[in-house]
C-alpha cells in the first residue's frame, strides 16, 4: 500500500496537502483499497464551515457507507465535482484526481495534530 | 448452464392461453379510459406456458436455499421453514376469506390472530401487540413513532435516540425516519455498550436507547439492568431490536430485561420465510403505558367474540392496508403450537449449542477478536488471511465453490474483514462439520494457492458479478 510523501494524515485515513491557507483533502491509498470500490460520494457544500473531525460527508462502496471526516477545521472553498459522475476517481487516484474538498484553514496549527507520511505507515501497519 | 431473460423466448403471436369467445357486448376501452387508455401494447414476453414453465424452473434449479443446504447467514437467521407451517397457510377455511367480510364470518382467524399476539406477548414479557408492521424495520419504525407519540403526549419533546455503534444500520436509519437525531456510542473492548459511555450520553433530550441483546456480535449484554436504569432515570425508553430474540427465546424475556418496546421479526424467530424482499412481519410489542399509542384497529375480545377495534384515540394511526401480512403471521402461529413453550426454549439451546461448536472449531484458524461467551451467533475475523492478500470477501466466494453459503460479511462494522457466522438450530453435526471443514480447507488453500481463491468462485453458474458497475449504472429497464 502507498503513502504519499510531503502530506500530512489523520486516524480516519484522509490525506492533507497543504497550498498555502488552503488544503487539498482526500482519502489515503489504503482507505479506498479498505473501502472496495466507491460508488457513491457526498460532499459538502462550497461555504460550509466545520470544526476539526467533522463529518463532511458520505463515501459509498460495494462494501460499505462510510463517513468522511475533515481532519482540519476551516471553510470548503472547492469541491471535486467531478467525483459525482466518476466516484471510481477516488480507486483509481485518491493522492490526485480522487482528491475530495479543498478547505479554507482557520487554524493552521491543527497540522501539528495530524501524522506524517512515515508516522501514518507506522499506523496503519499497526491497526 | 446459461438461462435466457423470459423476454428472449418472446416470438410474435405465440400465446400461453386461449380465451372462449366473447359472449357479452364488447365495450368501447377509449369511452371509458379516455386519456388514460395506452397508445401502445405493453411490450410483455409472448411465450407459451411451457416456455414459461421451464424458465422459472431453470432459474428456480439454479437457486440456492435453506432448503439446499447450511445457509449460515448472521444476523438474518436464516432458519428452516417447516412444511407443516406452509400446508396450514394454504388451507382455503383460512384463505378464502376477504377482510371486508363481517366478523363473525371470520372468528376462526381472528382467533389464530389474537392467540398470536397473546403468545408473542408471553415470550417477550410485554403487555400489549399489534401485528400489523411489515418487517422488522417496519417495526422499528412503529416503535419509535409510538415513543414519539408519548412524549408528545407528556409535552416533553425530547429530539435524540441513542443507538450503539455495533447495532444494525436498521436501527439508526429508524430513528431518522421518525425524526429523532441520531447519537451514535462506542462499544467497549468485550464488544458491549459501555455503562459510563451511556451515562455520559444520557440526558433530558433523549427519548430512547435501541438496543439489540444478544449484541451482533452474539454477546449477551450483561449490565443490561444497569443499562436500563441509565436511561430510565432520565425518563427516556428503552427500545429491543428483536432481530436476536431467538437466542434467548424461552430463557430471558425483553420485558424482564427492562425494555418498553420492541419489534419481533417473524422471519427470523418463528420460522416464516425470508421471501426475495416478499412479505415479511414485524410485530410490535409495548409494556402496558404505551399500549394506547399502538396502531389501530386493536384485534380485541368481548366475551366470545373478537372484532377489530377502531375507538384507540391515541393510536399513531395505521402503519399497514388492512391488518398486516396475514399469511406470514398464520405461519409463525403454525410454528409456535407445533412446537409449544418448551420446544421453542429446546430451540433456543440448538441454536446456541451449534453456533458454539461452530465457533469453538474455527477460532484457531481465523481470528476471534471478542472472545466473551457467546450465543446463537458469533463474529470472526478474516485478518489473518488478509495478511496473505485474501480478503474475506474472496473467503466468501471461495465458500460458493463447496455449494455451501457464505456467511454475512463486512458486519458489524466494529470488526475488520469480518465473517458473522449463525448456523440456527436445525443444522446436524454432519453439516456443521462439512462447514467447519470447508471453512478449513479455504483457509489452507490461502497459504498455498491464494491466487486460486481470489479468483473464486470457479464452479458457479456466474463468476463474480460487477457489483461496482451496477451500482454505477444499474440498469433496471429492458
Amino acid at each position: 500500500m502507498s503513502t504519499k510523501e510531503g502530506l500530512f494524515y489523520s486516524e480516519d485515513h484522509e490525506w492533507v496537502k497543504k497550498e498555502g491557507k488552503i488544503v487539498v483533502i482526500g482519502i489515503s491509498d489504503h482507505a479506498q483499497s479498505e473501502l472496495g470500490d466507491v460508488v457513491f460520494a457526498e460532499l459538502p457544500e462550497v461555504d460550509e464551515e466545520f470544526d476539526q473531525f467533522d463529518n463532511i460527508g458520505v463515501l459509498e462502496s460495494v462494501k460499505a457507507v462510510s463517513d468522511i471526516f475533515t481532519p482540519l477545521s476551516g471553510k470548503i472553498i472547492e469541491i471535486n465535482e467531478e467525483l459525482l459522475n466518476a466516484p471510481e476517481k477516488i480507486n483509481e487516484s485518491p493522492f490526485d484526481e480522487g482528491w475530495l474538498i479543498k478547505l479554507e484553514m482557520s487554524d493552521e496549527s491543527e497540522l501539528d495534530t495530524l501524522m506524517d507520511s512515515e508516522q501514518y505507515k507506522a499506523f496503519i501497519e499497526g491497526e | 448452464m446459461d438461462e435466457k431473460l423470459i423476454k428472449d423466448y418472446s416470438s410474435p403471436g405465440r400465446k400461453g392461453y386461449s380465451l372462449p369467445p366473447l359472449d357479452v357486448p364488447e365495450k368501447d376501452l377509449n369511452a371509458g379510459l379516455g386519456n388514460y387508455l395506452r397508445e401502445e401494447p405493453l411490450a410483455l414476453p409472448e411465450v407459451s406456458e411451457v416456455d414459461v414453465v421451464r424458465h422459472y424452473t431453470a432459474l428456480s434449479e439454479m437457486n440456492y436455499g435453506v432448503d439446499s443446504g447450511i445457509y449460515p447467514l448472521g444476523s438474518c437467521t436464516m432458519k428452516y421453514n417447516p412444511k407443516r407451517n406452509e400446508d396450514l397457510a394454504r388451507i382455503p377455511e383460512l384463505t378464502q376469506l376477504h377482510p371486508y367480510q363481517k366478523d363473525d364470518q371470520l372468528q376462526g382467524s381472528l382467533e389464530i390472530l389474537h392467540d398470536l399476539k397473546n403468545y408473542l406477548a408471553e415470550v417477550s414479557g410485554m403487555d400489549a401487540v399489534t401485528l400489523q408492521p411489515a418487517s422488522g424495520s417496519h417495526g422499528e419504525f412503529v416503535g419509535l413513532m409510538i415513543i414519539r407519540k408519548y412524549f408528545e403526549d407528556q409535552g416533553d419533546l425530547r429530539k435524540k435516540v441513542i443507538v450503539p455503534d455495533s447495532a444494525h444500520g436498521t436501527n439508526p436509519a429508524s430513528a431518522a425516519m421518525a425524526g429523532f437525531d441520531v447519537i451514535e456510542i462506542k462499544s467497549n473492548e468485550r464488544g458491549m455498550v459501555d455503562p459510563a459511555a451511556l451515562r455520559e450520553a444520557m440526558n433530558e433530550e433523549v427519548a430512547a436507547l435501541m438496543l439489540t441483546n444478544p449484541s451482533t456480535l452474539g454477546i449477551f449484554e450483561k449490565d443490561i439492568l444497569e443499562i436500563a436504569d441509565i436511561v430510565h432515570e432520565k425518563g427516556g425508553l428503552l427500545y429491543y431490536d428483536g432481530a436476536n430474540m431467538n437466542a434467548v427465546m424461552g430463557y430471558v424475556r425483553p420485558g424482564d430485561m427492562n425494555f418498553d418496546v420492541l419489534h419481533f421479526n417473524l422471519h427470523k424467530t418463528f420460522s416464516t420465510p425470508h421471501g426475495g424482499g416478499g412479505p415479511g412481519s414485524g410485530p410490535v410489542g409495548v409494556k402496558e403505558f404505551l399500549a394506547p399509542y399502538l396502531p389501530y384497529p386493536v384485534l380485541s375480545k368481548s366475551e366470545d367474540k373478537y372484532f377489530w377495534d377502531y375507538a384507540k384515540e391515541k393510536s399513531i394511526g395505521k402503519v399497514h392496508s388492512f391488518y398486516g401480512n396475514y399469511a406470514v403471521m398464520l405461519r409463525a402461529w403454525a410454528y409456535m403450537v407445533t412446537v409449544g413453550g418448551p420446544g421453542l426454549k429446546k430451540t433456543t439451546e440448538n441454536a446456541v449449542i451449534n453456533a458454539n461448536y461452530l465457533k469453538t472449531k474455527l477460532k484457531e484458524t481465523f481470528e476471534l477478536p471478542y472472545g466473551e461467551d457467546s450465543l446463537h451467533e458469533f463474529v470472526l475475523s478474516g485478518s489473518k488471511q488478509k495478511k496473505e492478500g485474501v480478503s474475506t470477501l474472496n473467503i466468501a466466494k471461495r465458500l460458493l465453490d463447496y455449494d455451501q453459503y457464505a456467511p454475512t460479511i463486512y458486519f458489524p462494522l466494529v470488526v475488520k474483514e469480518a465473517l458473522m457466522i449463525e448456523p440456527t438450530e436445525t443444522e446436524n453435526i454432519e453439516t456443521l462439520d462439512r462447514f467447519i471443514e470447508t471453512m478449513l480447507n479455504i483457509a489452507r488453500e490461502i497459504n498455498e494457492d491464494p491466487e486460486m481463491v481470489k479468483n473464486s468462485p470457479h464452479t458457479t453458474v456466474v463468476r463474480r458479478l460487477d457489483e461496482s458497475q451496477a451500482a454505477r449504472e444499474p440498469d433496471l429497464c429492458w
